[in-house]
């Protein structure tokens, strides 16, 4: 069921937006792309997963809570830059707009996973729940590349 | 008659000379704009990042711990450029994404890589220990070198390079009532450090050359690294 959402999601992205709007209204249509994260360095220290949301619904989607079983905590946080000092907080709930997308890339919005249950090793895959308001909530498979990759690519 | 006929000679004389120094003077600023053309072409293409050697005060000697618990100073590294960007080993967003483009620049450098000494200082020094340093910096290439130190001297080489730091704990950014939760919170994570994400690069002698600002790819550090390589020498190559 929720597989079939996601990949009707995804077959909406050909169509283009104006479609999805029609066809979800009960539930935000939502789909992640190039979702990936970054190697840990043994279990002390945190590991980054990023991905785009993409927001095919009529509604706001907002993601407000992310869950893995590899980490005992997860959550979203931002890279701020002011000047030339790199500050990080938590980001909060993040608010994707229907018909829009919000990219988490290293220097923005990344998901932090902290206290990792086990080390993230390039190659592997492990799994992300991203819960939205309106009790919606999907399973990412998450492809992990090297410890300084840019893109889900390297 | 005759007058007025003189007198439109003269008039068409003037015409034309007008003609003639307009026509020299349009000339002069065509050619003008054609000669000055490279130039303006050459303005588009990189500039030149380096300043003079000496010219801007940053750096200066540092006495710190390597990642293999040895004590060094800027003079241990065989007179190599050095490339010296600050974080710590918690830092998942930045100092990660800095320290895969630094590595990807040296393997753009090839061998001219060895001309240049990449450094990692932390400004974690109560955590990030040389163990704890070694594994990280080891991650990302062999050739960087972790240093840590007393919070003193990492106070000093902070100082010394201008580069600002300051402890952020988790109490601040969760709130007190949520830093007072049950929720799991993991050991080493109670604090973060904001910093600042330059990446400087020192000639052999020790002087400013460049900074690359957070998210410069690795083309271009490689690119200046390049430059300033055949401005000022490669020194691994006189040592042989």
């Amino acid at each position: 069921m929720k597989r079939s959402r996601i990949a009707l999601a995804f077959g909406l992205t050909l169509f283009g937006v104006p479609w999805a709007g029609a066809v979800a209204q009960d539930k935000p249509a939502i789909a992640i792309e190039r979702p990936w994260a970054r190697a840990s360095i043994g279990t002390a220290r945190p590991s980054a997963a990023y991905m785009t949301i993409v927001n095919l619904g009529a509604k706001p989607a907002r993601l407000t809570r992310v869950e893995s079983p590899v980490a005992r905590r997860a959550e979203v946080h931002r890279t701020v830059k002011r000047g030339d000092i790199m500050s990080m907080a938590p980001a909060g709930p993040v608010e994707v707009p229907p018909g829009e997308r919000v990219t988490l890339a290293p220097g923005g919005l990344h998901i932090m996973l902290m206290g990792l249950k086990r080390p993230l090793r390039k190659g592997g895959v492990f799994r992300l729940t991203l819960r939205f308001a309106g009790n919606r909530a999907i399973d990412v498979r998450v492809p992990i590349m090297g410890p300084g990759a840019r893109g889900p690519s390297e | 008659m005759r007058p007025d006929a003189d007198r439109t000679r003269r008039l068409a004389r003037r015409a034309l000379l007008i003609l003639a120094v307009g026509g020299v003077i349009l000339a002069a600023a065509l050619v003008s704009v054609y000669l000055a053309l490279p130039d303006r072409l050459q303005a588009t293409a990189p500039a030149s990042r380096l300043a003079e050697p000496g010219s801007v005060p940053i750096g200066g000697p540092f006495a710190l711990v390597d990642h293999r618990g040895r004590t060094v100073t800027e003079k241990s590294f065989g007179g190599r450029y050095l490339l010296v960007f600050f974080g710590f080993t918690n830092c998942p967003d930045v100092c990660p994404t800095t320290l895969g483009d630094i590595a990807r620049a040296l393997d753009l450098l090839g061998s001219e890589a060895n001309a240049v000494q990449p450094l990692f200082v932390s400004l974690d020094p109560e955590r990030d220990r040389p163990k704890r340093l070694a594994e990280y910096v080891k991650a990302f290439h062999p050739r960087i070198v972790g240093l840590t130190g007393t919070p003193r001297q990492i106070t000093a080489v902070a100082k010394a390079y201008r580069v600002f730091y300051e402890k952020v704990s988790a109490k601040s950014y969760y709130g007190r009532k949520s830093a007072a939760s049950k929720e799991p919170k993991p050991v080493g994570d109670d604090y973060l450090i904001s910093h600042q994400g330059n990446t400087y690069l020192m000639s052999p002698k020790g002087e400013y050359l460049a900074h690359f600002s957070y998210g410069t790819k690795a083309p271009e550090i490689a690119r200046v690294i390049r430059e300033a390589i055949a401005k000022y020498g490669n020194p691994a190559r006189r040592e042989e």
